[in-house]
């Protein structure tokens, strides 16, 4: 999955969704539609990081669940204080943070519902919606400047 | 540790308290239930051992059907052996939730006592509500009498859990004419009743911790038929390993079960067909005629609806001296043919045979089914034997006030 912010060509979506890879038969899907998290046992997965789990194929974070978002968020890291706030707020966890430090959307994941803009308490924001198909550098390179306060 | 329950070596029990004894035995981890009539005393026995330390298990009072069939569920997929019991207007409103546990191959034991469906109300027992859920994609045994009612739900359990099954089971038993209808039933002592159905063994349990699972996913057009299909084969396997508890319960028992029951086939002219406890009245009737008239009658009781005997059946109907077959069917046809009548039409017509084959609806609401209407539908067969089509309407009403009542002819050019 995507994890540097950007939704260029590394975009997986309609290829990867809920596992639609690999159509297997009937003979082949899960009995009772039964979906395990991991591959094998996984102990304290709570206390690993995501990247580091070994994801089941049929796992959700394995596949893009995005296609239906038309509008998503580009993140400024010039801007961001790393104030997490909009990390707590996203419904969908596709805000990408390690210790503290925003790195960037999942846009596997993010439906595009501007929350994490909302959220934002930086001036500019640090995150600004824009259309689907806009590409992140043209949407970074006409980044709106500082508003000044409205007396 | 649950106490143990001393018991005779013949008790006499009603239909309710034979199934309740066998849902203690098999020491269930988790029954929520909600009583209703002709079932009550099912659910009730069991809160009583539950109470009184003869369960160590889990007893949930549930606010309605739907939510005892979801707590069954929950309970299920948490990875734990469960069971209920209901019938008519509280299976009705189980109906949602029977789909799922059959789909999420949850192995839960629903002990159903037959009754008519509303309206207008009636708490007698037909096999309304056991047709209602024919195509829920459970296994669907069908008690007799008491002894049955007893042994069935202990082989439901065995059946369902095993592990090339994971199944829901139905045991269908009579309302009042068995649930309320106290015979001589031989149980089996606690440990070896337990024994034989066997430690419960979760698959895929939400208790497991260390593998943590999805249950109840959604799927749409590209990969729902999947799963239905292979639920499907599941069932219709499960046929095999039916037989096997069957012949693995006689072994220790000596009573003998098979898919389809058969009576006096071997050289039977005509036959009948029928579930529940009308198969014994139908036994003495045609026992009867035989002495009386020599008029050669055998009784076809389907033992497991689903998944549905189409070989055993065609086995049975696949006989050179047989002419005429009558399918009893104990529910409002709600504009067809009763469902038995067309479910053994269809096996018959890849027979060789291929007698002729009636329908009479019979018994709603619990009319009484009595051995001398037993054997005018019997000699009504011989006549259309003898005519060699069906010189009646094709299906009839029997035991209903007012004008005969039937539909549709042979067609004969």
């Amino acid at each position: 999955m995507s994890m540097t912010g950007s939704a260029g060509g590394t975009d997986k979506r309609g290829i990867r969704e809920l596992g639609a890879e690999e159509k297997v038969g009937w003979d082949e899907v899960t009995q009772g539609v039964a979906l395990n998290s991991f591959v094998g046992e996984s102990e304290n997965s709570a206390f690993i990081k995501p990247e580091d789990r070994v994801y089941n194929d049929f796992n959700s974070y394995t596949a893009t669940v995005a296609s239906w978002r038309i509008i998503k968020p580009v993140y400024n890291r010039d801007i961001c204080i790393d104030c997490q706030n909009c990390w707590i707020w996203c419904p969908d966890t596709s805000i990408i943070s390690r210790d503290k430090q925003m790195l960037g959307i999942d846009y596997d994941h993010c439906k595009g519902c501007g929350v994490c803009v909302e959220v934002c308490p930086t001036n500019p924001k640090s995150l600004l919606m824009f259309g689907e198909t806009t590409d992140n550098d043209e949407a970074l390179a006409g980044w709106p400047e500082k508003k000044k306060k409205e007396k | 540790m649950a106490e143990k329950f001393d018991l005779n070596e013949v008790e006499v029990w009603d239909g309710n308290y034979a199934a309740s004894q066998a849902l203690r035995q098999a020491q269930i981890d988790v029954v929520a239930a909600y009583p209703i009539t002709p079932s009550t005393p099912i659910v009730e026995n069991y809160g009583g051992y539950q109470a009184n330390g003869y369960v160590d298990g889990e007893f949930v009072m549930v606010e309605s059907e739907h939510a005892a069939m979801s707590g069954c569920i929950g309970a299920a997929a948490a990875g734990g052996r469960v069971a209920t019991a209901t019938s008519s207007q509280g299976f009705a409103l189980m109906a949602e939730v029977l789909y799922q546990a059959s789909g999420m191959r949850l192995p839960i034991v629903l002990t159903v006592v037959n009754r008519a469906l509303a309206s207008p109300l009636n708490v007698r027992g037909d096999h309304s509500d056991m047709y209602l859920g024919r195509d829920a994609g459970w296994i669907n045994l069908d008690a007799f009498n008491s002894q049955e009612a007893y042994d069935l739900p202990l082989m439901a359990f065995k059946i369902g859990e095993n592990l090339d099954v994971r199944l829901p089971v139905m045991v269908h038993q009579d309302g009042f004419t068995t649930s309320h209808k106290a015979q001589n039933v031989r149980p089996l002592e606690d440990e070896i009743a337990y024994n034989f159905i066997g430690k419960y063994v979760p698959v895929d349990d939400m208790l497991d911790f260390t593998r943590p699972v999805t249950h109840g996913a959604q799927t749409e057009e590209d990969w729902h038929y999947e799963h239905k299909a292979k639920q499907h084969k599941a069932l219709m396997d499960s046929r095999s390993i039916i037989d096997d508890v069957f012949a693995e319960f006689k072994a220790l028992t000596g009573r003998e079960y098979k898919r389809v029951e058969s009576y006096m086939m071997e050289d039977a002219e005509v036959a009948m067909v029928l579930l529940g406890s009308s198969v014994e009245t139908a036994v003495l009737a045609a026992k009867q005629l035989r002495e009386e008239t020599g008029l050669k009658v055998g009784i076809i009781a389907p033992r497991c609806l689903r998944p549905f005997p189409y070989d055993l059946v065609r086995d049975e109907l696949d006989r050179a001296s047989l002419k005429a077959v009558v399918c009893m069917d104990k529910s409002a046809p709600g504009g067809a043919m009763g469902a038995l009548f067309n479910e053994i039409s269809a096996a018959a017509y890849t027979t060789a045979a291929r007698p002729l084959i009636s329908n009479y609806i019979y018994g709603l609401g619990g009319r009484d089914f009595a051995i001398d209407e037993a054997k005018r539908i019997m000699n009504e067969q011989k006549a259309h034997a003898d005519a060699g089509h069906i010189t009646t309407n094709i299906q009839q009403f029997s035991g209903v006030r007012g004008p005969k009542l039937g539909f549709f002819e042979t067609r004969r050019s």
